[in-house]
């Protein structure tokens, strides 16, 4: 059976605290992937847009020493590729699940294709650094599961309730859904299908491009090939998990990080399941929850859909 | 169970719609036309000289030599023996993933699990052939061919059934497919498969061990790794068009593809054809990890995968989703994996600027298929007179 020095309190502490830690850049991707989606595009290159962003924002950090203007670069990237899926998705109505591997293809090579030209070696940069907050910080067990982290941790929980509130309280976030269930309607009503998917699909890739930074900037602090193995694929899974709803893809989220930050601290307190064992878990959880979650009836109906208007 | 009628209605249908992405498109992709070829060919092509050239610009603007560049790498696919063997040994997994793509792309079953399958696969070969060393050739390299084929088949059966029965979105659970196969092989090539001669010697290299020589593929050209899987590949993709054009139950996938709603009225089980799908695609790529495996290495290797999957279906895009065009699309992207190799050891560009290039033609070659598509309802109405 499981060892029990797994379940001490400092131990526990442990797992919880980075689980609230790991699940930073999938709260950014997901989070930007649920608005992508909420306005009727499948963007699958979140992965890619993560990778250039982690590596923009090491980058331009390495060499300019500012972490704000890596996180700036990681926001600028990220708009690029977004503006990039969204001619092709959009404009030229693209096959999206295809075009977004396309762009996953894309990205992944580009930024191994630039760190081998600029960087070539391992380096690390002083990332964010955490962040103990008065009075919360010090609550006890709390405080250090939850108010001891770095600014890109904060961040990322701050982005969920932005996002319920801009996606339900705001005219913009109803035009986003609008036109991710009915584009004729909203179109014969005068809005911009075009223009909304547009700015839907380049803020969730911002927010992509954040999801990269937050991993080489507040937790690795360096840039590899391929750093984040295919991360996006689950923040894009996440946001079926969670019915499109920001709040339920937190839950997702935090669920899924918990379950690798156990799978981490049992290699680390060395409890007797192979570690590559381990580490399938967290992906057959994924495919399980994605078969028994009835979230299809929230689907926003036009996911995937080009918008020919006159069609329907 | 009801079979479409197969010329009549699609044909009407056309003459009375010219709306495009409707009926005109359906007719355009259901009986294949050979007048488009052209167009198929010229499209492609035209995608892949922007994505080079955009290729070119970056490297320009990272200040290394384009034209050095591209100029090592088409010596190093086509200026050798070698190099031009070593392209057709690449093709022959590509081909193989990619004609699993069409399959599934043409019954609208987005497959990304291709690295998984390719795992399924090889690992089913390694283990199998291991386990049976002491059967003959004749006996031992059918046998170990089909189990790798049905292992993949099953990696790719579980998401199909998952979609067919709890709508789980495919392109998400192969995804996760291919993660589990990864982390399977790591655990496997760790303890149970590792090569007994590395622990001996103290390596542990993440490797099996060296397979039973009746089970290795024959080469074809000796001093080369071109193996008889190169074959076996090409003949696979005609036996594949003839599946999907010339048979009912390849008429069915594509049907499905092109219409789910019309499929399912006209009684085609439609999940059932959809799962098929996936599962032969898993199959195939799975086919195409035995190869690497008893063709190529003669053991599993970690990274055994070289990222055909998603290579796979840039092949199979590239090639229109059709088998035989396929062929032609796995052995360009074949040399060009080759020569990005020699480009990379030559002027040290790294050949990580060819997924770069291989990821802007899958987004060209997709984004192209509305012009393609306007050009032919054009077509259309000029030929329909009105």
């Amino acid at each position: 059976m499981a060892d029990p020095t797994i379940f001490t309190v400092p131990a526990t502490i442990g797992i919880l605290s980075s689980a609230v830690r790991l699940a930073t850049p999938y709260l950014f991707a997901a989070v930007g992937e649920a608005i992508c989606q909420s306005s009727g595009v499948l963007n699958l290159g979140v992965d890619g847009i993560m990778l250039l962003g982690a590596y923009a924002g090491f980058f331009v950090t390495l060499s300019t020493g500012s972490l704000w203007l890596g996180v700036l670069a990681a926001m600028v990237v990220g708009l690029l590729m977004g503006l990039l899926m969204s001619v092709i998705s959009v404009s030229l109505k693209a096959e999206q699940g295809i075009s977004g591997i396309g762009l996953y293809m894309f990205g992944l090579g580009l930024s191994s294709l630039l760190f081998k030209v600029t960087v070539g070696t391992v380096k690390t940069v002083v990332g964010f650094q955490p962040v103990k907050i008065p009075i919360l910080g010090d609550i006890p067990i709390l405080g250090e599961i939850l108010f001891q982290h770095s600014l890109a941790v904060y961040a990322a929980f701050l982005v969920v309730p932005l996002a319920w509130w801009f996606l339900d309280k705001t005219t913009w976030g109803l035009k986003i859904k609008a036109v991710g269930h009915t584009p004729a309607a909203a179109d014969s009503l005068g809005v911009s299908v075009l223009r909304v998917r547009y700015a839907s699909v380049c803020l969730g890739a911002v927010l992509a491009g954040l999801a990269g930074a937050s991993l080489s900037l507040a937790m690795v602090n360096l840039f590899q090939e391929n750093l984040t193995a295919g991360m996006g694929f689950i923040a894009v899974a996440l946001v079926y998990f969670g019915g499109w709803r920001p709040v339920a893809i937190m839950g997702g989220a935090l669920l899924f990080s918990f379950m690798n930050a156990l799978q981490l601290w049992m290699q680390v307190l060395a409890v007797k399941i192979p570690s590559d064992i381990a580490v399938m878990l967290p992906y057959v959880l994924t495919i399980a929850v994605l078969a028994v979650a009835h979230n299809h009836e929230r689907e926003p109906i036009s996911l995937n859909k080009p918008f020919e208007r006159g069609e329907h | 169970m009801p079979e479409i009628p197969k010329k009549q209605s699609l044909v009407s249908e056309s003459m009375s719609s010219h709306k495009i992405g409707g009926t005109s498109e359906v007719r355009h992709r259901l009986t294949f036309d050979w007048k488009d070829v052209g167009l198929r060919v010229a499209l492609p092509l035209m995608a892949m000289l922007a994505a080079m050239l955009i290729g070119a610009a970056m490297l320009l603007l990272l200040k290394a030599n384009a034209l050095h560049a591209y100029a090592a790498l088409l010596a190093g696919a086509f200026g050798s023996v070698y190099g031009f063997t070593q392209s057709l040994v690449k093709a022959t997994p590509l081909l193989l993933v990619g004609l699993g793509i069409c399959i599934s792309f043409r019954a609208s079953v987005i497959n990304i699990g291709g690295e998984g399958q390719i795992i399924a696969g090889a690992l089913m070969a390694t283990w199998f052939s291991l386990a049976f060393r002491t059967w003959p050739g004749w006996m031992l390299l059918p046998a170990t061919m089909t189990m790798g084929f049905l292992a993949g088949a099953a990696w790719g059966f579980i998401p199909g059934i998952l979609k067919a029965r709890l709508s789980v979105n495919e392109i998400l659970s192969t995804v996760m497919m291919n993660a589990i196969g990864i982390q399977l092989m790591n655990f496997l090539l760790r303890g149970p498969l590792i090569d007994p001669a590395g622990v001996r010697a103290g390596t542990f290299l993440h490797q099996s061990e060296r397979l039973p020589e009746q089970v290795w593929l024959p080469r074809l050209v000796p001093q080369t790794l071109l193996h008889a899987g190169a074959i076996i590949a090409v003949l696979l993709a005609i036996a594949v068009y003839i599946f999907l054009w010339r048979t009912t139950i390849g008429y069915r996938i594509r049907a499905v593809g092109l219409n789910r709603d019309a499929s399912r009225y006209s009684g085609i089980n439609v999940p059932l054809y959809q799962t098929l799908s996936l599962t032969l695609a898993g199959g195939f790529a799975g086919l195409a990890g035995v190869v690497e495996v008893i063709g190529v290495q003669h053991r599993l290797l970690e990274g055994i995968t070289s990222g055909y999957g998603f290579s796979g279906i840039v092949a199979a895009l590239f090639g229109g989703l059709h088998p035989l065009g396929t062929i032609p699309a796995s052995w360009l992207f074949g040399s060009l994996l080759v020569g990005a190799d020699k480009m990379q050891r030559a002027v040290q560009v790294p050949s990580a600027l060819i997924d770069t290039v291989l990821g802007l033609v899958v987004m060209f070659v997709v984004g192209s298929a509305l012009l393609s598509r306007r050009w032919a309802a054009r077509r259309a109405l000029t030929a329909s007179g009105s």
